[in-house]
């Protein structure tokens, strides 16, 4: 077996089952200062049993965010060390900040949040969940600058050394804010308020249409409502002009991600298709034509350059990069709909009546997990066949003393242990729901639950 | 020996300081897991398993963030060492996973047969991880062998060699025995007194591995013990280590737990000062071949990134060491289960 497909396929399936738990976690973090930040305002013990059933389900997601978190930090040194040597100079050290400024911060405060109700005042539970919250945010901002890098590298200099070539900083600044981090971050951090505000009205949700909890799942509703409408509408912003960066720093991604492949003409804009890579078609589809011409330059007749202008070694995979994006976009969509609607029907005073609209919001917990990963996958194979844009090669960067079997074996124990913690976070989970929140009188010291 | 106060020491002893707060930290939670199936009832179990339950996780992020460091400090190292020990690296990522899951799911159910598999999940993966953690530090300070690319040149089962896994176990025992000095400050009646007596037995076999592992480095570790011939003044780690050990045992026995406790965070904290002394300015020693050894210098990371890091560890671990001591405080005192814990 070949190791580097199967890194590449170690390090896909281990990201993208890690990055199922930190956009809960930082979307429902947002979500628990509000919680707590009304209770300590209003004194409404409604708001406090709220902010103590999340806090649980916090508290299992981030577990395994941790867990499944710790093997992300490594897994550049045991199967991409090439990758490493080119990088760890730049990258490395944002890495390390993340550690330092962010996971510090939440796995600390956060043992105040699940475990100190009782030992500290309710002012510093408040200010502890403000600092789990930072910190969750904080690891979103410099796993982004990190990976951005990848994509829109700046602010280094390629040097020779006695061990080989590498990329080494020459302005810090330059290299956080390159040209992709904030349109990326906004798009990533924009998501993660979409998967934890979806999550909550979930829950909620079916407690209404079980009929339980009436009053703590509307309460609920409606705050992770208004949080999910912003963010929904937000994702407009915040993935036009990540487009639009795409468009300038990384031309070859945004014609796979539109199959546009003339060298330069204008560009059409699909609702949907499959591509025909060979054909160089785009088959079953419906097209706006010269619409991506306009998104980006304004103009529809205004031409953009097509996959043709690269080399063809140089080209991503177009389908499944064409896929992911169209895909992403049409949940995107969805979920606007989903909570504008919503959002419409609280105002008229009917929100809580129909029962199918509470059954969309149900299942509405897996629209931003969807575009998440689709918008990962788009922004990762799309940059391909690069592992750092424009300077190092993907299979030029994968570990040389690893063999086959060994990665192989690797991959059958994260399938085996994933697979395990995942059905027991599906079972704790519909377990903590099932429960439901707990009233006041029921939590005495020394109660064993 | 002249130890050299530029960028690349100064990030050579901070690595090291992370990953000493790592082992002194996580130490002892691993340590707790490891004794874990020497207590019998739930009810202990459960005492055992909350005495660590609030801060295991904030422990475990010394050593992510011990690796961060790494990697943007020497990426030659990092990339070395990783790939170069993979099926042990991937072990212990997978005993960290489990051991993780078991501390938070275990009494999630009440079933015994539910709580007994992950009592022995968590016991069995502390104790592995012990173990792999161990024998990597056996193996940087035997050396490994690297060719002229830096690569790792070796097998799985080269890692595997008797003074190796000498220190693999004796880091066992050493997290044992701090485990159950930090067992004890947490717990009240009989568990402390098994806690007690779990203690003195580790204590013993501590001793032992000690000193073996003094003779085996002293005999066969020629590359260790240079420093310490050419400046004698460095034979005072040593005896302040004697010390700290001798003074976790006494205090001990004349019931000052907390004391007790210190001396044995002190013991470690020398423990890793000594190993960092002996293999200065090395990193990864090739053995055979040293010409291919990588150093701080040949590893390193350009001095303009040693310096931007070195501002961002100044700027941030003061306020990780203020909060953390902050939270450690809130937690201080016996256990008390109620329905948060674990």
């Amino acid at each position: 077996m070949d190791p580097l497909f199967l890194s590449r396929l170690q390090f896909a399936l281990t990201i993208a089952f890690h990055y199922l738990f930190p956009p809960i976690s930082i979307g429902l973090g947002l979500l628990l200062v509000i919680m707590e930040g009304i209770y300590l305002k209003t004194k409404n013990e409604l708001y406090h049993q709220m902010t103590r059933f999340w806090v649980k389900i916090f508290g299992l997601v981030f577990a395994l965010g941790v867990a499944t978190g710790i093997v992300m930090e490594f897994q550049f040194g045991t199967n991409w060390s090439t990758y490493s040597r080119f990088v760890g100079d730049v990258f490395g050290s944002a890495l390390a900040a993340e550690g330092i400024f962010a996971f510090f911060l939440e796995s600390g405060f956060l043992a105040i949040l699940l475990f100190g109700w009782n030992k500290v005042k309710p002012r510093t539970h408040f200010l502890s969940t403000i600092m789990v919250c930072f910190g969750a945010h904080f690891s979103a901002v410099w796993i982004i600058v990190a990976n951005s890098w990848q994509q829109t590298p700046a602010g280094h200099h390629i040097v020779n050394t006695a061990l080989g070539t590498r990329a080494e900083i020459v302005d810090f600044w330059q290299m956080l804010f390159n040209p992709s981090t904030l349109d990326r971050l906004s798009h990533a951090l924009m998501g993660a308020w979409q998967a934890g505000a979806f999550f909550v009205i979930s829950v909620s949700a079916w407690y209404l249409l079980k009929g339980k909890h009436i009053e703590f799942a509307k309460t609920g509703i409606k705050i992770a409502l208004v949080l999910a409408v912003f963010a929904s509408m937000m994702q407009l912003v915040t993935g036009h002009s990540s487009a639009v960066t795409v468009s300038e720093t990384q031309p070859a991604k945004l014609a796979a991600m539109e199959a546009h492949y003339d060298e330069y003409a204008k560009a059409d804009l699909y609702l949907f298709g499959w591509v025909k890579n060979k054909q160089q078609k785009v088959r079953f589809g419906i097209k706006m034509p010269g619409m991506l011409s306009f998104l980006v330059h304004g103009d529809t007749s205004k031409p953009v350059k097509g996959l043709n202008a690269f080399p063809e070694d140089e080209r991503p995979p177009v389908n499944i990069v064409f896929q992911a994006y169209h895909i992403m976009v049409a949940v995107g969509m969805l979920l606007i709909l989903i909570s504008v609607l919503g959002l419409i029907l609280w105002w008229r005073g009917k929100l809580f009546k129909i029962r199918w609209l509470l059954w969309v919001f149900v299942f509405s917990v897996l629209g931003p997990q969807i575009a998440n990963q689709l918008g990962w996958m788009t922004a990762e194979i799309g940059r391909q066949p690069w592992i750092v844009y424009g300077l190092l090669k993907t299979s030029n960067a994968f570990s040389p003393v690893l063999s086959g079997g060994q990665v192989l074996t690797s991959i059958i124990m994260f399938g085996f242990i994933y697979f395990l913690l995942f059905a027991l976070f599906i079972f704790l989970l519909n377990q903590k729901i099932q429960h439901g929140p707990e009233i006041e009188a029921t939590i005495e010291e020394g109660h064993i639950a | 020996m002249n130890l050299v106060f530029d960028l690349n020491t100064i990030w050579f002893f901070l690595v090291g300081l992370l990953l000493t707060g790592y082992a002194i930290l996580d130490g002892f939670d691993l340590g707790i897991g490891a004794l874990h199936l020497f207590t019998r009832t739930d009810q202990n179990r459960r005492v055992m398993l909350n005495a660590i339950g609030p801060i295991w996780d904030g422990n475990e992020v010394w050593l992510v963030t011990g690796g961060g460091a790494l990697f943007a400090a020497f990426p030659e190292v990092y990339a070395t060492a990783f790939s170069g020990f993979y099926m042990a690296f991937m072990l212990l990522l997978f005993s960290l996973i489990f051991r993780a899951v078991a501390i938070d799911f275990r009494s999630k159910q009440p079933q015994s047969w539910w709580r007994k598999t992950w009592d022995f999940s968590f016991s069995v993966s502390s104790i592995l991880a012990s173990l792999l953690i161990g024998t990597a530090l056996g193996n940087i300070a035997w050396g490994v062998a690297l060719n002229k690319q830096h690569e790792y040149a070796g097998s799985f089962w080269d890692i595997l060699h008797p003074y190796a896994l000498l220190v693999g176990v004796f880091v066992v025992v050493l997290f044992m025995m701090h485990g159950a000095l930090y067992g004890i400050i947490k717990t009240e009646g009989k568990l402390q007194k098994q806690l007690g007596q779990l203690f003195r037995k580790t204590f013993i076999l501590f001793v032992i591995g000690y000193v073996l592992i003094t003779i085996a480095t002293l005999l066969f570790a020629k590359n260790l013990t240079e420093h310490f011939k050419t400046s004698p003044l460095l034979i005072i780690l040593p005896i302040l280590n004697v010390l700290t050990i001798a003074g976790a045992y006494l205090l001990h026995k004349r019931g000052k737990d907390l004391a007790a406790f210190f001396s044995s965070c002190a013991t470690i904290l020398l423990l890793m000062l000594i190993f960092g002394m002996g293999i200065y300015p090395d990193m990864l020693y090739s053995n055979p071949n040293p010409a291919n050894t990588l150093h701080i210098y040949n590893a390193a990371s350009s001095q303009k990134t040693l310096r931007i890091m070195l501002t961002i560890a100044m700027v941030g671990m003061p306020f990780v060491i203020f909060y953390t001591s902050t939270i450690f405080w809130i937690f201080r005192g016996k256990v008390k289960l109620d329905s948060h814990s674990y």
